[in-house]
């Protein structure tokens, strides 16, 4: 049971790849990358979990409880605003190739063999 | 390469890399027994250090201000781009002249616009509040912005014309970048009142306070700025390519 | 004086001073915020550069220093070979942005914005010595590139191009940052120095060596090495000329510094015992693609492409440099970088002029066609014979001390590879030249490809060069060559490869606030009789393939109709694998993945 977040990190990352290999649609192709991403978190997270423990936010704890890692907590939040501009951007790419191409198909983009 | 010759080669090169990552999770502690010193010290030191309840806060602003400072510009590099990848072409201007813009994007749905109007003004107090908050209990910079920026979405769904003005554009454009220049002119703070970029550099107040822990309220405040400025020029962009496709509201 | 973090954050309030300012500033008054913000990045690493000669220079962001010999804030670890990437990377900003004085695009200045968060990102990035906080330098460096090299969005390719760039290295992202989480979950540190530390103390497990194959294939995605190349050709062939400079330059280059600094801080305290295997997986992968690369690049008629597929050639032997451990493999292979580095952008500047002048981008369209411009032709040949390793070259220096590096530990045989190497690349630019500007072998029967640039991207007169373009090309390829003449410059160079190499007492400085000891002396450097008959041979070589690439059509009878099967026969399931097509990138990469792996795995138990 203690290993299951990273199996599921672990999962997630493999079905996020094949996702990517196997598209037909670059949208899906993005969101695929997202899945990716979430595998990232969920391993950042699950590596700074502490049982028994709360979140490190000290308004209405005692000094002394123990606390989860707020370390992690402040990577998943770069990492979190870092994948989320990157699908952003692709996506914006996504938006011209539809308005250039016609076609969200990667099978009919072939200006780059070669 | 054929899909079936390409899934083969995905297949051969996926087995071994989850039998790769399987065998570098398994050297991980268990789930739930974190022992980092790192952070259990910035956990501890953070309130007596910063005189701010929220540890996350100040390890984003404080501890690892140089982290935030990068992810801000990323962000910030990420709507400039967008920006830059969907402009105007030329031969895009005619097709952009258009009265199917005038009309109002949401159609006459009377629901939808009085929730939206309904809403906007608690979502923008909520917002603030979550990024005036940031040092003391869960929030911040990012996850206001968002907020904020949902509040003025909302603003847009009750049926404010969405014209293709580039006036609101530059001043999200202006609020992206002042956000963005601010935070790091507050680091150049820490060099010229305290010893280095980024210091904390202001008195912290007392435990509790809004006005407390220093420089971090201010960080907050940038980054709420930015965020909301950043993610409405992107998703203005994109509602503009909308309705260059021609698509119908 | 706090000159590290201004090297950020010059180019960074800079890039939001400019924005804020949008669209009121025509292109003339961006360039003049932005070309004195990159120059003065430019002089700030210089002084860090002449700063870390004898020693390391620490900065603690925030103020906050190690307490009890643990690190608390994010601090910027700058030894020499960091400043001096750091170095070339904003001296190639700014010849970029010199470039874009002529650029047609005007506008609110994105362009220049994202050129200079480029800049904050590659320099962060090279002075970084937290690990996290090199990721986010890193993704920085990243989003600004991918929005510049699909900055051309008129054009097709360009979409395409940016689009395979974006995905492949979004996943090398997604590595790194997996590797970052296991290492953290071991060691409950994100500072190099003290990852080194820590993981020093516990064992080689499984989550080690795959935290060095994430951490390590991630980078060498950026790097471009076998397979994780393919996205290089595409991206390099669509970006503006300015920003196809920077990206040949050192954007690749810091895939290859990045490995050696996780190596030499983090990994080799504990992994040092193995450190021979490892040397054999990086100079087997860095030799198979400095193979890969040339032979794919001498059959390019894409003019940019073939100077992509060069890049990935070079990024082969860099890898072999680095895969050698030593200061003499480090240190060759840095020299070589940078002058190889000057003498690609200016390349890539000549190309840039071709295409203002003439039109075009395919060499077999443009047979001829280069008569009237003889002295960018003149630019390219010296670009040839950087490639070529010549003396007085930096890139002679360079690949002696790589030379001298593979015969002391026993790789004599990669000799080969290099010698190969800068002859076929080398071939391919003397035979584009030729072909250009000489007009020889314009009676190839060959199709041209696709290549065609219907509009320049420059404004002005078809029929003059401009200046902007036409003197730092020139510079650049000067540059190139000056380097091998600045006396001690080897010897300065195997001094800072020590210090890269020196573990220890890098996390001794970095957490302790000792300063470094001192290092044992390098004599003083002379190039070895064989390095000049190597140069020579490669020259040599060099001519007859370029003989060959042009007037090898004519030949005919049995033999040359073997060969030309035979050829065909090897490089055509080549050609086919690069096939521009997303799924394949991704799938070879998951590929390589898994090798690098398995290597490790093999090599680490």
């Amino acid at each position: 049971m203690s290993f299951l977040p990273y199996a599921v990190s672990a999962w997630l990352f493999l079905v996020g790849l094949a996702g990517v290999v196997r598209s037909r649609n670059l949208i899906h192709l993005v969101i695929c990358l997202t899945v990716i991403q979430a595998s990232t978190y969920v391993l950042l997270l699950a590596v700074g979990y502490k049982t028994g423990a709360t979140a490190p936010v000290y308004a209405d704890i005692t000094p002394g409880r123990s606390v989860t890692d707020p370390v992690v907590a402040t990577l998943t939040l770069t990492d979190v605003v870092v994948e989320a501009t990157v699908v952003a951007l692709l996506l914006a790419l996504v938006v011209r190739a539809h308005r250039r191409f016609g076609t969200l198909d990667p099978d009919e983009l072939h200006e780059m063999r070669g | 390469m054929s899909r079936t010759l390409r899934t083969a080669v995905f297949a051969v090169g996926g087995v071994g890399f989850a039998v790769l990552l399987l065998w570098g999770f398994g050297g991980l502690p268990d789930f739930g027994d974190f022992t980092g010193h790192y952070g259990l010290y910035l956990a501890h030191h953070a309130v007596p250090q910063r005189v701010a309840t929220e540890a996350v806060g100040v390890t984003t602003f404080d501890y690892r201000g140089i982290d935030t400072l990068g992810e801000e510009f990323i962000l910030f590099a990420a709507a400039v781009g967008v920006l830059a990848l969907l402009r105007l072409q030329r031969g895009e201007e005619g097709a952009s002249a258009e009265p199917a813009r005038e009309s109002p994007s949401t159609g006459h749905s009377e629901t939808l616009r009085r929730t939206a109007s309904a809403l906007a003004a608690p979502c923008l107090v909520l917002g603030l509040y979550v990024v005036a908050h940031g040092h003391l209990t869960p929030g911040g910079g990012f996850q206001g912005g968002v907020v904020l920026m949902s509040a003025l979405l909302l603003v847009f769904l009750a049926g404010a014309r969405f014209r293709r003005r580039t006036k609101p554009l530059e001043a999200m454009e202006l609020g992206e970048a002042s956000g963005a220049a601010g935070f790091a002119l507050i680091g150049l703070g820490g060099i010229l009142f305290a010893d280095a970029y980024l210091e904390n550099f202001l008195p912290f107040g007392d435990f509790g306070q809004l006005v407390s822990g220093g420089v971090i309220p201010l960080d907050n405040l940038a980054v709420g700025v930015e965020v909301m400025g950043a993610t409405l020029v992107v998703l203005g962009e994109f509602l503009d390519q909308r309705f260059l496709s021609g698509g119908d509201a | 004086m706090e000159l590290a973090p201004l090297a950020v954050a010059v180019p960074l309030l800079a890039a939001g001073g400019l924005t804020a300012a949008g669209a009121r500033l025509n292109r003339d008054a961006a360039q003049a915020i932005a070309l004195p913000a990159a120059l003065v990045v430019c002089a700030i690493c210089v002084a860090l550069l002449v700063r870390t000669a004898d020693g390391l220079e620490i900065y603690w962001f925030g103020g906050w220093e190690p307490s009890h010999g643990m690190a608390i804030g994010v601090s910027f670890a700058i030894d020499t070979f960091g400043a001096g990437l750091a170095t070339l990377v904003s001296l190639l900003v700014v010849t970029g942005l010199v470039l874009m004085w002529r650029y047609r695009e005007t506008d609110p200045p994105h362009f220049q914005v994202l050129m200079l968060l480029f800049c904050a990102g590659m320099v962060g990035f090279c002075l970084s010595g937290d690990l996290f906080n090199m990721f986010v330098f890193f993704e920085l460096m990243s989003i600004a590139a991918f929005a510049l090299a699909g900055f051309k969005v008129e054009e097709s390719e360009a979409i395409e191009g940016s689009l395979n760039f974006a995905v492949t290295n979004t996943i090398g992202s997604f590595l790194i940052l997996t590797g970052i989480g296991l290492l953290y979950g071991r060691t409950g540190v994100l500072n190099l120095a003290q990852i080194g530390d820590s993981l020093s103390h516990g064992g080689t497990d499984g989550l080690v060596i795959a935290a060095f194959t994430l951490l390590a294939s991630g980078f060498l995605v950026k790097a471009a090495v076998v397979p994780f190349h393919f996205w290089l050709a595409d991206a390099y062939a669509v970006a503006p000329t300015p920003v196809c400079l920077v990206f040949a330059g050192a954007m690749s280059e810091l895939g290859i510094y990045a490995v050696g600094r996780i190596w030499f801080d983090a990994f080799a305290p504990a992994l040092g015992g193995h450190a021979d295997e490892l040397r054999t997986v990086l100079i087997l992968a860095g030799a198979f693609t400095a193979v890969v690369g040339a032979v794919m690049c001498f059959c390019q008629d894409h003019l940019r492409r073939l100077l992509a597929f060069a890049t990935i050639a070079y990024v082969g032997v860099f890898l072999i440099g680095l895969g050698l451990l030593s200061a003499e493999g480090v240190g060759g292979a840095a020299l070589y970088i940078v002058a190889d580095g000057l003498g690609k952008a200016s390349l890539f500047a000549t190309v840039g002029i071709l295409q203002h002048r003439r039109r075009g981008l395919s060499e077999l369209r443009l047979a001829g066609k280069g008569r009237g411009i003889p002295y960018t032709g003149i630019v390219v040949v010296v670009g040839a014979l950087s490639f070529a390793a010549l003396p007085p070259f930096g890139t002679f220096c360079g690949k002696a001390l790589l030379e001298d590096g593979l015969i002391k530990d026993g790789y004599g045989w990669a000799i080969a590879v290099l010698l190969v190497t800068s002859a076929v690349t080398s071939g391919a630019v003397l035979r584009f030249a030729a072909r250009v500007f000489l007009g020889w072998g314009a009676d190839d029967p060959r199709q041209p490809s696709s290549a065609d640039e219907t509009h320049s991207e420059e404004e002005g007169d078809p029929d003059r060069t401009p200046a902007v373009m036409f003197i730092p090309a020139a510079m650049l390829a000067a540059g190139s060559l000056a380097l091998g003449l600045i006396p001690g410059m080897v010897e300065a160079i195997e001094r800072g490869a020590q210090r890269f190499a020196a573990g220890t007492d890098y996390a001794q400085a970095v957490l302790h606030g000792t300063s470094v000891s001192s290092l044992p002396g390098v004599e003083p450097y002379t190039a070895p009789l064989h390095a000049y008959l190597y140069a020579a041979l490669t020259l040599a070589l060099a001519v007859v393939l370029a003989i060959a690439g042009l007037f090898g059509h004519r030949l005919r009878g049995a033999p040359a109709r073997w060969l030309a099967r035979l050829g065909d026969r090897l490089l055509t399931p080549l050609h086919a694998v690069h096939s521009g097509h997303i799924g394949d990138y991704v799938a070879w990469l998951v590929l390589g993945v898994a090798a690098f792996g398995g290597a490790f795995a093999i090599g680490f138990q």
